[in-house]
């Protein structure tokens, strides 16, 4: 930005050393030459400096116009007016200095017309330098690489003859003749490219209309005092010198000749082309207007907005997209109701109206059977004391299913065309576009909020195993748990009923997600409570069932088992509530067997009658024997070809390592298991608890 | 994955249950017990013979029904089933609670008796 501003200062500079330089060489020569004595400055100097102050404008008005992007096209416009406005202020002023001077000796000085003829050959070089950077911009606005080739072209040219303006050569005529043949050419191809004007409204055409008046105003006024004074100046050297080059003449500079045709051609051509598209400029902000809209309906479910502003929007915008003097629109909505939005129109006069071409049997897309857009404008012909004479009808569609119909109205009979219907279709499935993209935003909400849910759920289910568990100098437990994604309702527990009892439990909360860990905290607080109570194991079943009978909703139901460990009898009292059944290891005949005994689960039965069901056994328990406790995740662990793990795999793996620890064994069990399994990543719950005897 | 078949034949509703029951699933059973409850049979018969995999939701579904069928009097009658359902019913201990049979005539007969 300071590496632009700073060139900018010296293109500027530049120009005006360069034109000091030229006026001064340049009066120099011809005063040399009105007094017959040779110039003590070279003739080609004022040519060269011409040259050089033409460049350095070109890059100053460059970083001006051309690279400023904060312009448009009213602007670049304004700035080749403001330009031409200064620079013919200007000139006016040294105008009216002449006229002051009146006939005194300084104003039919040849010198001093030079003086002023060169200050306003150098605004007037100013003036078309400035509008070339912006016909520039105007014409590149669409850019296609073969208009910038024949930009470039042109650019090349223009420079040639700069530099052939400084040499002073001459060609001969036939080389003049064609090169101005094809500047010809590629002035009028450049100036065909008007597409800049489509984009004007009607009010900035009009503005347009009037700079550029302005500007061939300039451009006349300059022409017209430069040729004069030259013209003086011409006169009153010829009798002088023959030398052509007794000062500089405008006319020997092809380059500024071609640059004022090519701007005031241009000109013309835009003027002519803004003039004759200003009847139609209305149906190019109508679609413009159009895109705009389009635009809205699309962005407004970036912008949180609810389904119902999206409908107001469609509303609104095909409304004013067709000039339709009311509209309204029904929708069923994600939930089955049905709403209704109308716009400039009561609710009544919908309802008049769709009763209407009910009534006549009138089969459209009001029905909301229909895929297709009716126009129904004749049927409302017959209908008395509506306003509306006019109906066209269009159904939403969303993930092909019709959720609505948009209806637009109008005064007028025959008020749709083909095109209106076009516009109005599109409007419509971008509406079912963004509702749809609205309802899944809206469903990948609830996904993440369940999500959340779950992840608390699991916590709160962590949170309820046990950190430590029951020692006793007579056994050692050791439990595993390991959860799937989804929450499971795994629970194992054991707790100290006096000095020689324990309880445990494991227990299996059908169902998964909070539900289940929900009713987990349950089972964890009837263990805690009946547990301390010293009950015998069928009376504890029989008293969580009944208090679970209240909290588990129809379906659900707690498998569990318990277990009261007495050690001074050295046996276990359990009794199995729909669970799996035990693994047991005797260690005397290293023989395992399941304890398959009946018991329905808890909440199964609602009754006083479930104690039926249940019933407390008994088994002694000896030096080195190991009990496991699981539940049905281990067991019904599949591998890839869908086989499960199975009560064989299980009580296998459980001899394989007969003897060893608690720990060790626990360990074995569930490295056999993910060996199996193949894989980390488990799908249900896997829960284990061993015990093991020592005494 | 369950598909169910529903057949009726004479006042007996039979629903053929194919495929796997798990959580997801269960929904369907339920619906297709709770239509066959709503039409008003009397006699229920449940076709497990393509019942590869019942979960404890699944089992749930039955168990859910146990005293809507009693205080209605219907008879609901299970037959067909696999080992590894039985196995898993025995488990949960509904084989005590739930009528089940080896196959349809023996299902349909003992409905009958029940029904009288």
């Amino acid at each position: 930005m300071i590496k632009n501003k700073a060139l900018t200062r010296l293109a500027f500079f530049g120009s005006v050393i360069a034109w000091v330089v030229l006026l001064f060489s340049d009066i120099t020569i011809l005063l040399s030459n009105l007094q017959g004595l040779q110039p003590d400055v070279p003739v080609w100097l004022p040519r060269v400096m011409l040259a050089a102050y033409i460049i350095c404008l070109y890059y100053y008005y460059k970083f001006r116009i051309e690279l400023d992007d904060s312009l448009n096209f009213t602007d670049l416009l304004w700035k080749v007016f403001a330009t031409g406005l200064i620079t013919t202020v200007v000139s006016l002023v040294f105008r009216l200095l002449v006229f002051l001077l009146g006939n005194t000796s300084l104003a039919t000085n040849v010198v001093f017309s030079d003086f002023i003829c060169q200050i306003n050959l150098a605004l007037l070089i100013n003036f078309l330098i400035a509008a070339l950077t912006s016909w520039k911009r105007l014409i590149l606005y669409q850019k296609s690489k073969w208009l910038i080739r024949t930009w470039m072209v042109f650019d090349v040219m223009l420079l040639a003859m700069l530099l052939y303006d400084a040499a002073g050569i001459r060609f001969s005529e036939t080389v003049t003749t064609t090169m101005n043949l094809v500047i010809g050419v590629l002035v009028l191809a450049l100036s065909a490219n008007m597409r800049w004007v489509a984009y004007l409204n009607f009010k900035q055409k009009w503005t347009s209309l009037l700079l550029l008046l302005l500007t061939f105003f300039y451009q006349a006024y300059f022409f017209y005092t430069v040729e004069r004074s030259t013209e003086i100046i011409a006169r009153a050297t010829e009798s002088l010198s023959r030398d052509s080059s007794a000062f500089l003449d405008y006319r020997t500079q092809l380059f500024i000749l071609v640059l004022a045709a090519f701007i005031i051609i241009y000109g013309i051509f835009s003027f002519l082309v803004i003039l004759f598209n200003l009847p139609t400029s209305s149906v190019f902000e109508q679609k413009l207007e159009e895109v705009v809209n389009f635009q809205r309906i699309s962005q407004s479910i970036q912008t949180e907005q609810d389904e119902e502003s999206v409908y107001n929007i469609l509303l609104e915008s095909s409304v004013s997209s067709v000039f339709a003097d009311a509209a309204w629109l029904e929708i069923t909505g994600a939930n089955n109701e049905r709403k209704m939005f109308t716009y400039r129109m009561t609710e009544t006069e919908s309802k008049n109206i769709r009763e209407h071409l009910e009534k006549n049997n009138i089969k459209g897309v009001l029905d909301s059977g229909s895929e297709k857009t009716k126009n129904l404008s004749k049927h409302l012909a017959s209908m008395k004391g509506s306003r509306f004479r006019s109906l066209l009808a269009f159904p939403i569609v969303v993930k092909e299913e019709n959720i609505g119909t948009l209806a637009l109205l109008k005064e007028l009979p025959e008020g749709f065309n083909k095109e209106m219907t076009r516009i109005i279709s599109t409007f419509a499935n971008q509406a079912g576009i963004s509702i749809e993209n609205f309802r899944l935003m809206e469903e990948a909400f609830q996904n993440a909020r369940y999500k959340e849910e779950l992840k608390i759920a699991k916590t709160v289910q962590q949170s309820l195993l046990p950190t430590r568990l029951e020692q006793d100098k007579d056994f050692e437990i050791v439990a595993f748990s390991a959860s799937a994604d989804e929450v499971g309702g795994d629970y194992y527990d054991t707790l100290r009923i006096s000095d020689h009892l324990v309880a445990l439990i494991i227990a299996d909360v059908s169902g998964k997600g909070t539900t289940a860990a929900f009713h987990m905290s349950q089972m964890k607080g009837i263990f805690h409570s009946l547990a301390q109570q010293h009950l015998e194991p069928k009376e504890f079943m029989a008293r969580a069932n009944q208090a679970l009978v209240f909290c588990l909703e129809r379906g659900s139901f707690i498998s569990a088992s318990y277990f009261v460990i007495d050690t001074n009898e050295k046996k276990i009292s359990y009794c199995r509530a729909g669970h799996c059944p035990v693994l047991y290891l005797r260690a005397g005949t290293k023989e395992s067997f399941y304890l398959k005994d009946k018991g329905a689960a808890l909440g199964m039965i609602r009754s006083r009658d479930y104690c039926n069901f249940v019933e407390t056994n008994e088994i002694k328990y000896g030096p080195g024997d190991t009990m496991l406790l699981y539940t049905d995740g281990i067991t019904e662990a599949k591998n890839a070809k869908g086989e499960e793990f199975g009560n064989e795999s299980l009580s296998q793996a459980l001899n394989e390592v007969a003897g060893a620890s608690a720990q060790e064994i626990e360990e074995h069990i569930i490295r056999r298991l993910y060996e199996f399994s193949g894989t980390k990543n488990i799908n249900d719950d896997y829960t284990s608890m061993t015990i093991r005897f020592k005494g | 994955m369950v598909h169910i078949k529903r057949l009726q034949e004479g006042g007996t509703d039979i629903i053929a249950v194919i495929g796997e029951i798990d959580a997801s699933s269960s929904i369907e059973l339920d619906l297709a017990i709770a239509k066959s409850v709503g039409e008003g049979f009397k006699k229920i018969l449940v076709d497990c013979h393509a019942l590869e995999y019942i979960s404890s939701a699944g089992l749930g579904v039955f168990m859910s029904y146990i005293e809507e069928f009693r205080d209605k009097n219907i008879k609901m009658v299970l037959f067909g089933l696999k080992d590894k359902v039985t196995n898993t019913f025995e488990i949960l201990g509904l084989a005590d609670l739930l009528n089940i049979r080896e196959n349809k005539t023996e299902a349909l007969k003992l409905a009958n008796e029940l029904s009288v």
